[in-house]
């Protein structure tokens, strides 16, 4: 069973939601990202998504844009993210990482040499927000051979049919774009994620996150009762950001802690 | 795919593939809105009203068909081949990109899309898109990067006198490529009653068959108007490529024809070994994935895509149409570059010689075609597109020459 798995399996045995957090690794800086990630253990985070920076995100709102940017001009790039999670896997070998970001990176260093150095790194799940399953099935095929999970997103303008046909093709979780737009955008339309997501469930045979745009406890809280997991992306980055450096993985795990809280208080509500 | 095979020429595949290039590389939100797209487009392609719509609006608002000029005074003064110039200047909006925004305007019309979107560099493909939406009653919005913004003010204002909103891009290097990126996210937004209108033969399927498709009208009617006029087919095309829509629109009617030259001349800025072009095919740039395609792409060793540099703006991109990276590497068209200085020669050339201002990207196409025709006899024809016309183009032109306006 894959780390992934197991982390969803124990939590819902013990009735828990999966709290997702979201950085992109080298913002400010390569050293501190270490350290944030084990603050997002600390706080509360099941797993961690770690942003690969990209130069032209297309799908990120201004938040990780910036986070992109400051990454970049620090001299971050794919294989240095590989040895930041090889660094963090080092102290911690349960909480599962899975690396989210854009396809040419990892063109750039050849698919099959980055599922290799991937799994040598200790990375669990790779997500490649412009590579939809049609176009990257080799691609998939390698990360299962690797024993990586190819995780696929889901949108609001999917029909049921791409649910499945989706869903068919990933592995660990899938994970749902909660709105139509841009990670950290502000029109996340919470009665329209109630109809949505319980069919979802029901044509998707693995777990459900939920991200982009969700800010706050209070909207953590209301995902939670609809779905696996709950991912904060832009938030968090903002915390970092705005964050004196000394304070900003002290700061991120008392954001993180805060969320958890509220998941889990909300599970605990939920019959 | 064997030289032989150019008669069956059908690329892409019905997944937008032109062998390893092109595809559909884009997050899962736009997956349906491609899918759309794609049905509408192969409903309306073979329909003869949409046909005949397109014809019309072209022959009547755009003043097709252009006509193919002899430059002789240029010819004679280079001593060689014989220069042609397909006229795309000469079109409403003064280039050939208004011929695919009135298709993509059309079709827009039937999916009963109420608002249209566009990126632009120098603004010659917001321009005409700001007019199709003036002419069709579109809300338009177009994205420009910001830095581009201040070097095109007037065609800026020419957007908004034509009714457009144009929201500068402070992203990434602030040009061409952050401006898509931004279109890309305003279409993720507003997917259900947005159509984006991409200005070249890139993005995902179906854009780089769709727009080349609306733009070989030129090659088609210069198939008709060469014999006519000159007796017979060119021995060689010649077009600019940044993105690569008017060099497609040229190239795609002759790819059967193969004793006709294909000649893509894309822009070696300061040269192609200072690093400084926008010429990802002839510096034989790594292919990668960008704009929902795969093609050449100019980046780092990382992956980052780097920024690009020529003096005409509708060339800084650092990718090319991936039905380009095929045609080069089946070899059945030829890519070449040419630097800033030698655009700005052939520019003030057939200023001078011909008493025609060219665009400075067309001006690359140009510049090529004064290079090889002094190796050539005097009864060789060169094909040029000349794709647009120069008026934008007279302040950098200008500047150059140490004047200010």
């Amino acid at each position: 069973m894959s780390r992934i798995q197991s982390v969803f399996q124990n939590l819902q045995l013990a009735g828990r939601k999966a709290l997702i957090p979201f950085i992109t690794a080298g913002d400010p800086d390569g050293e501190l990202t270490v350290p944030l990630m084990r603050a997002l253990v600390a706080g509360g985070a099941d797993i961690i998504e770690l942003g690969v920076p990209f130069s032209d995100p297309m799908a990120d709102g201004p938040s990780i844009q910036r986070a992109s940017e400051r990454a970049l001009a620090g001299g971050m790039s794919l294989a240095k993210v590989l040895d930041i999670v090889r660094a963090f896997r080092a102290g911690d070998t349960a909480t599962p990482v899975v690396l989210m970001g854009y396809a040419n990176p990892i063109e750039a260093m050849g698919q099959a040499a980055f599922t290799a150095a991937a799994q040598e790194a200790g990375v669990d799940g790779v997500l490649v927000v412009d590579y939809p399953p049609e176009e990257c099935a080799d691609f998939t095929a390698g990360l299962r051979a690797a024993g990586l999970d190819p995780i696929f997103l889901l949108a609001p303008t999917s029909s049921e049919q791409r649910f499945r046909d989706v869903a068919g093709a990933g592995g660990g979780y899938i994970y749902y774009v909660s709105l139509k737009g841009v990670t950290g955008a502000a029109n996340i339309d919470f009665d329209e994620l109630a109809r949505r997501i319980p069919r979802v469930r029901a044509a998707v045979d693995m777990p459900v996150a939920v991200g982009f745009g969700i800010r706050d406890a209070a909207g953590a809280k209301k995902i939670g009762a609809l779905a696996d997991a709950v991912v904060i992306g832009s938030r968090i980055v903002e915390e970092i950001q705005a964050s004196p450096r000394e304070r900003a993985a002290a700061n991120v795990e008392t954001f993180v802690r805060g969320v958890r809280a509220a998941l889990d208080e909300a599970a605990g509500a939920t019959p | 795919m064997p030289m032989t095979d150019m008669q069956q020429y059908s690329l892409p595949d019905a997944q937008g593939h032109f062998g390893p290039y092109g595809g559909v590389f884009v997050a899962e939100t736009l997956m349906p809105a491609l899918a759309e797209l794609r049905a509408a487009y192969e409903a309306s392609r073979t329909d003869p009203a949409f046909i005949a719509e397109f014809g019309h609006e072209l022959k009547h608002y755009v003043g097709r068909p252009s006509p193919i000029y002899h430059a002789r005074r240029l010819s004679e003064k280079l001593g060689g081949a014989q220069i042609l110039l397909k006229r795309e200047d000469l079109n409403h909006t003064g280039a050939h990109k208004v011929n695919n925004c009135i298709g993509q305007a059309l079709l827009a019309r039937r999916m009963g899309k109420p608002r249209v979107i566009a990126e632009t560099g120098a603004g010659q493909h917001g321009v005409a898109t700001a007019t199709v939406a003036a002419r069709y009653g579109f809300e338009c919005v177009v994205y420009m990067g910001s830095e581009d913004v201040k070097r095109q003010a007037a065609n800026v204002y020419r957007m908004k006198l034509l009714g457009a909103s144009v929201v500068p891009v402070e992203s990434g290097s602030k040009t061409l490529k952050d401006a898509l990126n931004e279109a890309m996210r305003d279409w993720v937004t507003n997917v259900s009653n947005t159509f984006y209108i991409i200005g070249t033969v890139a993005g995902p399927h179906p854009y780089p068959a769709m727009v080349r498709d609306f733009q070989t009208v030129i090659g088609k009617e210069c198939l008709a108007q060469m014999p006519e006029t000159f007796g017979r087919q060119p021995d060689a095309v010649i077009a600019c490529v940044g993105g690569g829509s008017n060099a497609m629109g040229i190239f795609h009617p002759y790819i059967p024809h193969e004793d006709v030259r294909l000649i893509g001349v894309e822009a070696a800025g300061e040269g192609i070994a200072t690093g400084r072009h926008a010429a990802p095919l002839t510096a034989n740039a790594r292919p990668g994935v960008l704009h929902g395609n795969r093609t050449y792409l100019m980046q780092d060793e990382n992956g980052q895509i780097t920024e690009t540099h020529s003096i005409s703006a509708g060339l800084d991109y650092p990718g090319v149409g991936p039905e380009h990276a095929w045609l080069k590497d089946s070899g059945r068209a030829e890519y070449v570059a040419v630097t800033d200085g030698e655009a700005l020669d052939a520019f003030h050339a057939l200023c001078r010689f011909e008493g025609i201002i060219p665009a400075l990207e067309s001006a690359h196409a140009v510049a090529h075609a004064m290079k090889i025709a002094p190796t050539l006899g005097g009864d060789k024809l060169l094909l040029v597109n000349l794709s647009g016309r120069g008026d934008k183009d007279i302040h950098t032109v200008g500047e150059c020459s140490g004047i200010r306006f």
